[in-house]
């Protein structure tokens, strides 16, 4: 017995793995299974496709530009203008804009993933690291320091840049201007408001000693602390705005929302009529040809108005149909010889 | 002796320059040393003179790193690596704030995982190394230290030592033979592990230092040898000695080298003269080169290539990035302005660039390194683990020495294999023969119709048998005991003709010492037979004949030579007759013979015939009576010739041939050179697989040819075999000229006939070639048509360039070494090369260690194919090394070639496992790993060029960083390797039945530029998808709160997993063989991917490092929306459905043999579940191939020499000369020749010795008594037989049981009717019971041992 161990002492082990015998499925591209699997696809595809495609038709989308390159656009006036300039767009919406209603603001090449534009921020401080206050990240440079080297609050570029126009919608409803109310709150990520983003702990009781010793962003008009003067807890780093703009967008074309239209009269939508929409033109951006639109949209189940992915179900949905047919004729006309005899 | 291999892991072809430079560099000191070192002068016994000179001692020392070393010069080399420096330079890079677009420690992190594997790796090697060192050097040798023997180890041996050496040890370095326990100075040495000749050398040390026989003596030696330096020839030697003012000249002839053994030699005293690595072994080993595989090549241009895409895509995303930041970028300098040190938009530009290229180097990631060694390795364990290339009576399993080759093994066109030891077991068993025109040796089964063996025959008659010896004719060994005198006269014939010297350590226990197996064989078969060879001296040879010691006089050896393949024997019996034994090649023989034989002649050489049709090594056998005036005439004139100066050896052939006439037949016999097991199977599927065989040997043409034609490599089928034996250059350019052309006619009269052929069969083609290959399989008729028809069916890679490529016919070429030395002229070598490629096979013989190599240079230089060389012997390693995959075969006595090789395994038949199995498997594995990697790498990295257009050209990344850390690390490397690993499209005996599937290996199919380009294509395909699709869908897309969803990480994780899901579903597309780690594998990165995922954008991590993890929150933001999952099912339907359906339509359009192989095996199980085994697929005619059209293809017979004689000549005159004979044998031999009249005293003596235990001795030998009780006799013997067949033991063993039963009758102590008769002999012949049935059974006819024993009376 000893002996025979010893003979075959260097005997590779018998298992299935090391005979390369480990059970396993072989799958096969027959035509029993491509041929339904694309009739399938295809069926579901095109399911989704139509689905999508009508939810997407009754979505309700209203674009206006009002960068006022134009001469005759309503806003042209304040492209050379100080700061705070007031102009006003009208539109006549011809049926019930059924609600909730959501009010963006659209930005074209702005280049908000531009990478050094991307990293120009400093997420401790923004996460209420009080150290970072005092000492913002490099990343934030050349708007990490004022010209006295005092640091700046929230710092870099993409802080300083914060879209700053303001828009008032009124509906003019028999000749007399109704405002239209605004819902500013929840515009954010939960997670951005909850997580991501934390005032720094109050001084003294207010926000403002928290931030002493630091500077605003050198574009701002007002220090991060006063950004939303009607509302105190709209404020610092937890202001929505400022929420909203620094989820910076993946695209140079974007749009953010501003405000959501859920309160009072408007909850149902906004009815058909006419409405003057005041725009507070502070944000340039003709310098760098970029533009300026407000954007009012609702949303459905699957969210805002997306023709892109119904018309893109469908092609490829009818596609796979198309392919498993011509597969189908393969299959017959160059029949896999299947018995083999 | 051991040199452990290097293998070294070198990934880029840039790296060997370095490497080779550094290790000049290294050499370069010990050549210096070399160079200086013009003269060696070594004093024996002086090791203060020796100490001088500062010559190498026996220490070897091959591995690189010790301890303390081993960190900085690994790493060192490490960054030698163009990789390695590459990704250094991009960690770099990756530091300068302005230009890095990732993290640092997106390199990092796989740099330091790939340099600690090398460097285990390296360490494991080198630890491994150094314990092969120390064994060598710690081996145990004896050196005479102040006169007295010491043991030293071999590392501390000095050059100058006396060194005392004991039978079948190594020789420890290179030694000058100074003394043997041998008469004249003599020793033997087996010298397989240098040149890999497995017959034995003789070595004679010079006559004065021979006589200091003892220690004493040799310690006072103290001659001086002045001999050259250092070199690799190993036949070669030139010194002198100077001792006691006397030169004598020194040549190899007194050389013992390190690596040979000593044998049949007790023991032997040397001086070291070369140490360690100045010995000729060592001076020969040389350096492993550096081997990489075709793939690695192409891999590495494939990089390069990548590489200047990538610097490509960097020049155009830096004009993008300058052409942006002068249009826009300038403008928007008030919410980003430029940094300080960027002043303008050139300088962005090219900071873009650097930027760029960080980004998209992981088109070349650094773990595709990694894996591709992984999966090597992975294939490597699988080839140690296989237990069909485990050998059980070796106890070896095979063994991947190299992980870098594997799958190179999937597509080798040549092999050059080795002949003896490798094709051949080197055993030579006596098979058949044919006495008087009758054959024996075959024993067919009536009822089977096949031959089958049944029991070896009981040879337990004969005490002094060899027992390993098997007979199965009974016929043979009755002709024998009947006493036929032809029968007797052949065995005769062959226990007096040759040259092997016999020992006899204790009476009985005979050990044969023959110079070549075959004669050693023939002798053993006599000695079987009852004619046994029991000693010689120089002039008398002592045969026992039946028992009875018959001495003959040698009155002379006609030697062999290669010209004359004939050797004979001139004997006087004691009766005073002289006779002339001659056996030799059948034509020469035949030439030779007296008229009277012609009927004998065509039996015999019908015989012959049929002998070498089973490729077995025949000899003929004659004899010729002489009379006392021929001898004394043909004496007088042998003796002139012997003393003429000048043409002696012309003279005495003459004089040989003028006696060798009018010779008498007296038969054949053949020879079987024991083929390993396997060979022919393994060569026929390995030639169906359409690999070339080319047998290179040492060997003489007949019995390289011989054993073409046993193994199958040669067929009688074949339309013409060239043998190319000239010796001038121009003859040889002659002959190849001639063999083309031959070729050629008969491909061009064939032409017409394919072009017609091939009409009809243009609707198959498209139809694959399964059908063919089964149908050559099934049918097997290897027409010629059908050979165009298989030819006509592969798609070939282009046009033939010549004529010759196109040769459909099967010739083979045989060519002998000093013909190939002229072959391998450059002039001649592109003809040669031509010649030899048309040939199916091709035999090269008696060719040089150095000319094997050329010869797989050659058609490594001249052919793009994969070349394999396989072989056992030290002789081989030259070939093993050149070879792209060297084979050793192991088990073997010789590690040499095993230490060599890059896979080794004990058994020829092996191969056909390694290259059709794993072989394939690892080609294939391979391939599929390289095109999905290359593809998912794209796929990865191209997403951001397209995001570059829209990003302002600023380098910013699609993906999360932490993301493209892990995507080649984690994500997609386990599924992937897994693959590369597990992966199988047919079962392994699939492989083994349709040899054609490994045809895409050779040819290249699955892995070149095209399919590189075409994975390339798929890989920025979807890269498009992967960016289009998110593109389009979300920039317009909002959440149902309204929230949109165009911001940047969302944007990011909807890419990133999309990716990560397209390319686990191509994975699984491609993976072929789904094991439970595979699907593991995949569902595992796939689960992995997200819980990562949510664990990096988690909130906890985010307030630990908030400004490492600012992806907080995106994952569960993202993933929650159902519009992310509609744009990720929607990029992963659009780059998987044309795949798919491509895929398909390939398969059905134009399916593969793997494909067709695969579908048949998945019908069968299908249909093998309803009822048992439906369809006979294709496979069942190839499976029918190892047996039935094997079997048929050795049939037939064609008129071929089979002259088996494998050894050289001049050791007749050795014998002649009494140099080689003991001591004790010469003592012997005088006292024979004293007395020669009274021999017959001596003989009675040893008889009478012999009887005693016999008991009361009878001399009245009644001659005529066996004759008439014989036959009596033998009607009980055979009936008890008969008996005995009938027994439950069944007939098998009817052999065996037959001798007890025979005597069980007469009852315990002797036999009681073998005492009658057997008394007599046994008492005078001192044989034992058994015998008397022999001698019994043999006497009928005119005995000639009554003659000779009534002589003695």
């Amino acid at each position: 017995m000893m002996k025979k161990k010893e003979e075959t002492a260097n005997r590779p082990d018998n298992t299935a793995f090391t005979q390369q015998r480990l059970p396993a499925w072989q799958p096969m591209l027959s035509a029993g299974i491509v041929i339904p699997g694309f009739v399938l696809i295809g069926m579901a595809f095109i399911g989704i496709g139509v689905a999508l495609f009508i939810t997407s038709r009754n979505i309700q989308v209203l674009e206006r530009d009002y960068t006022g390159d134009e001469s005759n656009s309503p806003c042209n006036t304040c492209t050379h203008s100080s700061p705070d300039c007031n102009c006003v767009l009208n539109f006549t919406l011809s049926k019930l804009f059924e609600g909730p209603v959501f009010f963006y603001y659209g930005l074209s090449n702005y280049y908000q993933n531009y990478r050094r534009y991307g990293v120009s921020r400093d997420d401790s401080q923004l996460s209420g690291d009080v150290a970072y206050f005092k000492n913002p990240d490099s990343n934030c440079a050349p708007y990490r320091v004022d010209s006295k080297s005092v640091p700046i609050v929230p710092c870099g570029s993409i802080a300083n840049s914060m879209f700053n126009d303001t828009f008032r919608l009124y509906h003019i409803v028999n000749g007399k201007e109704m405002e239209v109310p605004f819902d500013g709150k929840g515009i954010a990520w939960w997670t951005d408001y909850n997580v991501k983003f934390r005032n720094p702990s109050l001084v003294n009781g207010t926000l403002k000693a928290a931030f002493d010793g630091t500077v605003k962003p050198i574009n701002w008009p007002k220090p991060a602390y006063e950004l939303d003067p009607t509302d105190s807890s709209n404020n610092g780093f937890l202001n929505q705005d400022f929420l909203v703009w620094m989820r910076a967008a993946a695209l140079p074309d974007f749009r953010k929302l501003y405000r959501r239209i859920t309160q009072g009269d408007y909850a149902a939508g906004l009815p058909a009529g006419n409405y003057s929409l005041k725009i507070t033109y502070n944000y340039p951006v003709l310098s760098f040809g970029g533009r300026k639109k407000i954007v009012l949209s609702n949303v459905s189940w699957m969210g805002g108005k997306n023709q892109f992915l119904g018309i893109a179900y469908l092609v490829i949905g009818s596609l796979c149909i198309v392919m498993s047919m011509v597969m189908l004729i393969v299959y017959a006309k160059f029949k896999f010889p299947d018995d083999g005899s | 002796m051991t040199i452990p291999k290097d293998i070294p892991e070198k990934w880029f072809p840039i790296v060997l320059p370095l490497k080779r430079k550094k290790q000049e560099g290294l050499n370069a000191d010990k050549e210096r040393r070399e160079r200086t070192e013009e003269e060696r002068r070594v004093r024996a016994n002086d090791r203060e003179y020796n100490e001088k000179f500062q010559y190498a001692n026996n220490c070897i020392m091959t591995s690189k790193y010790n301890i303390i070393t081993f960190l900085p010069v690994n790493l060192f080399e490490q960054f030698q690596e163009v990789a390695n420096t590459y990704f250094l330079f991009l960690l770099i890079l990756q530091l300068i704030p302005q230009i890095s677009s990732l993290s640092w420690f997106t390199t990092i992190v796989p740099l330091v995982l790939v340099l600690s594997i090398t460097a285990v790796k390296d360490a494991t090697d080198d630890y491994f190394r150094h314990k092969s060192d120390n064994q060598v050097n710690n081996r145990q040798s004896q050196v005479l230290i102040h006169g007295i023997l010491q043991k030293e180890k071999w590392m501390n041996v000095r050059v100058g030592d006396i060194i005392k050496l004991e039978n079948n040890q190594f020789v420890a370095a290179d030694l000058l033979l100074l003394s043997s326990s041998e008469p004249h100075g003599l020793c033997y040495i087996e010298t397989a592990e240098l040149d890999g000749e497995t017959n034995m050398k003789v070595r004679q040390s010079l006559s004065v230092t021979s006589e200091l026989g003892d220690p004493n003596n040799l310690a006072q030696f103290d001659g001086e040898v002045i001999c050259e330096p250092p070199n690799n020839k190993l036949d070669r030697f030139c010194g002198t000695l100077y001792w006691r003012e006397s030169k004598y000249s020194l040549s190899n002839q007194n050389m013992l080298l390190r690596g040979c053994v000593l044998r049949n030699t007790e023991s032997c005293y040397g001086l070291v003269i070369f140490a360690g690595p100045d010995t000729k072994l060592m001076q020969n080993s040389g350096r492993t080169k550096f081997k990489r595989t075709s793939i690695d090549r192409l891999m590495n241009t494939l990089v390069l290539w990548i590489f200047g895409f990538l610097v490509c895509m960097g020049v155009i995303l830096a004009i993008g990035n300058a052409v942006w930041e002068k249009e826009v970028g300038s403008l928007f300098q008030s919410y980003l302005p430029w940094d300080p040190p960027v002043d303008n938009f050139l300088f962005s530009a090219f900071l873009a660039f650097w930027s760029y290229v960080i980004i998209l180097n992981t088109v070349v990631p650094i773990s595709l390194y990694v894996s591709v060694e992984v999966i090597r390795l992975g294939h490597s364990y699988f080839i140690n683990w296989d237990r069909r290339m485990y050998c059980q009576r070796r106890n070896t399993p095979a063994e991947a020495r190299t992980t870098t080759l594997n799958e190179e093994l999937g597509q080798v066109e040549y092999i050059f294999s080795d002949k003896t030891g490798t094709l051949t077991q080197n055993i030579m068993t006596f098979n058949k023969c044919s006495i008087n025109g009758h054959a024996y040796g075959e024993v067919i089964d009536t009822l089977g119709a096949q031959p089958k063996r049944g029991q070896p025959l009981d040879f337990s008659f004969n005490p002094l048998a060899d027992p390993d010896f098997c007979f199965y004719d009974q016929s043979l060994l009755d002709s024998v005991k009947l006493g036929e005198p032809l029968v007797h006269q052949f065995f005769r014939l062959l226990s007096l003709c040759h040259t092997v010297m016999s020992e006899e350590k204790s009476e009985g226990e005979l050990v044969y010492k023959a110079q070549s197996p075959d004669e050693g064989a023939l002798v053993t078969a006599a000695r079987n037979f009852g004619f046994v060879f029991r000693s010689r001296t120089p002039s008398t040879v002592t045969v026992q004949e039946l028992g009875r010691p018959v001495t003959y006089t040698l009155l002379a050896i006609l030697d062999f030579n290669n010209i004359r393949k004939r050797m004979s024997v001139i004997v006087r019996n004691p009766e005073g007759k002289i006779r002339l034994y001659c056996k030799g090649a059948d034509t020469l023989l035949f030439e030779r013979l007296h008229p009277c034989n012609q009927d004998l002649m065509n039996v015999t050489s019908d015989h012959l015939n049929e002998y070498a049709g089973d490729g077995l090594r025949t000899l003929a056998l004659a004899y010729r009576d002489l009379s006392e005036q021929q001898w004394e005439d043909w004496a007088e004139l042998l003796r002139s010739a012997e003393r003429a100066t000048d043409f002696r050896e012309d003279r005495l052939a003459a004089v040989y041939e003028e006696i060798e006439q009018d010779m008498m037949l007296l038969g054949a016999t053949a020879i079987e050179d024991k083929l390993q097991e396997g060979v022919p199977e393994t060569i026929a599927i390995l030639s169906l697989a359409n690999i070339k065989i080319w047998v290179l040997t040492g060997d003489k043409q007949e019995t390289a040819v011989n054993i073409g034609y046993s193994c199958k490599m040669l067929t009688d089928d074949m339309t013409e075999v060239f043998h190319i034996s000239g010796h001038t250059v121009q003859s040889v350019r002659e002959d190849l000229r001639r063999a083309r052309e031959r070729m050629m006619e008969s491909a061009r009269s064939r032409d017409g006939g394919k072009e017609e052929g091939m009409e009809g069969w243009g609707e198959g083609c498209s139809l694959g070639n399964g059908f063919g290959v089964g149908g050559v399989g099934g049918g097997a008729d290897w027409q010629p048509q059908r050979e165009e028809k298989q030819q006509g069916s592969v798609p070939p890679p282009g046009p033939p360039s010549t004529l010759l490529d196109s040769i459909a016919g099967e010739y083979a070429l045989v060519i002998s070494g000093h013909s190939l030395a002229h072959a391998l002229e450059a002039d001649m070598e592109q003809e040669f090369l031509d010649t030899a490629c048309a040939c199916k096979a091709v035999i090269c013989c008696r060719v040089t260690p150095l000319q094997k190599a050329l010869v797989v240079e050659l058609v490594k230089k001249h052919k793009k194919a994969v070349t394999l060389a396989i072989g056992d012997g030290a002789n081989d390693v030259s070939m093993i090394k050149s070879a792209h995959i060297g084979v050793g075969i192991s088990g073997q006595e010789g590690i040499q070639a095993v230490l060599a090789s890059d896979y080794s395994f004990s058994q020829f038949r092996f191969l056909q496992r390694l290259l059709l199995v794993h072989g394939r498997w690892s080609y294939l594995r391979m391939c599929r790993f390289l095109c999905y990697f290359f593809y998912k790498n794209f796929a990865f990295t191209m997403v951001h060029f397209w995001f570059g257009f829209f990003c302002g050209f600023s380098a910013q990344t699609v993906y999360d960083q932490y993301f493209i850390t892990l995507y080649n690390i984690v994500y997609t490397s386990l599924p992937v390797l897994a693959m590369g690993i597990f992966d199988q499209d047919v079962p392994e005996q699939r492989s083994l039945e349709y040899p054609k599937l490994y045809e895409p290996g050779q040819l290249n199919l699955l892995f070149n530029k095209r399919e590189f380009f075409i994975c390339i294509a798929q890989g920025i395909y979807t890269s498009v998808v992967l960016f289009f699709v998110p593109y389009g869908v979300l920039s317009q897309a909002s959440r149902n709160d309204g929230i949109p969803l165009a911001d940047y990480q969302t944007f990011a994780v909807t890419v990133a997993t999309s990716l990560v899901i397209v390319v686990s579903v191509q994975i699984a597309l491609d993976t072929g063989y789904w094991t439970a780690i595979n699907h593991f594998f995949v569902w595992g990165s796939l689960g992995a991917y997200f819980t990562i995922l949510f664990a990096m954008h988690s909130n906890i991590l985010f307030s630990i490092f908030p400004n490492q993890f600012c992806f907080a929150g995106s994952a569960q933001n993202t993933l929650g929306q159902p519009v992310v999952w509609l744009t990720i099912a929607l990029a992963t339907v659009v780059c998987i459905v044309p795949v798919l359906a491509f895929r398909f339509l390939k398969l059905d359009l134009k399916p593969q043999l793997s494909d067709t192989v695969r579908y048949t095996q998945l019908v069968r199980q299908k249909k093998r579940k309803p009822g048992g085994r439906g369809g006979r697929g294709a496979s069942g005619g190839v499976g029918g191939l190892g047996g039935g059209a094997l079997g048929r293809l050795g049939r037939a017979g064609s008129r071929r020499s089979g002259y088996a004689f494998a050894h050289q000549e001049g050791f007749g005159e050795l014998i002649t000369s009494g140099k080689n004979m003991r001591l004790s044998s010469l003592a012997l031999a005088t006292f024979a020749s004293r007395h020669s009249a009274s021999w017959i005293d001596t003989l009675r003596k040893k008889k009478q010795q012999a009887a005693q235990p016999g008991g009361e001795s009878s001399p009245a030998a009644a001659p005529a008594a066996p004759l008439s009780t014989s036959s009596s006799l033998l009607g009980p013997q055979e009936a008890t037989a008969e008996e005995a067949a009938h027994t439950p033991l069944g007939p098998a063993c009817s052999n065996a049981v037959t001798p007890t039963l025979a005597r069980s009758p007469g009852g315990d102590s002797i036999g009681g009717w073998a005492v009658n008769l057997g008394a007599v002999q046994e008492a005078l012949f001192g044989w034992r019971g058994v015998g008397a049935r022999i001698s019994g059974a043999s006497s009928p006819g005119p005995p000639p041992i009554a003659e000779e024993s009534s002589l003695t009376e």
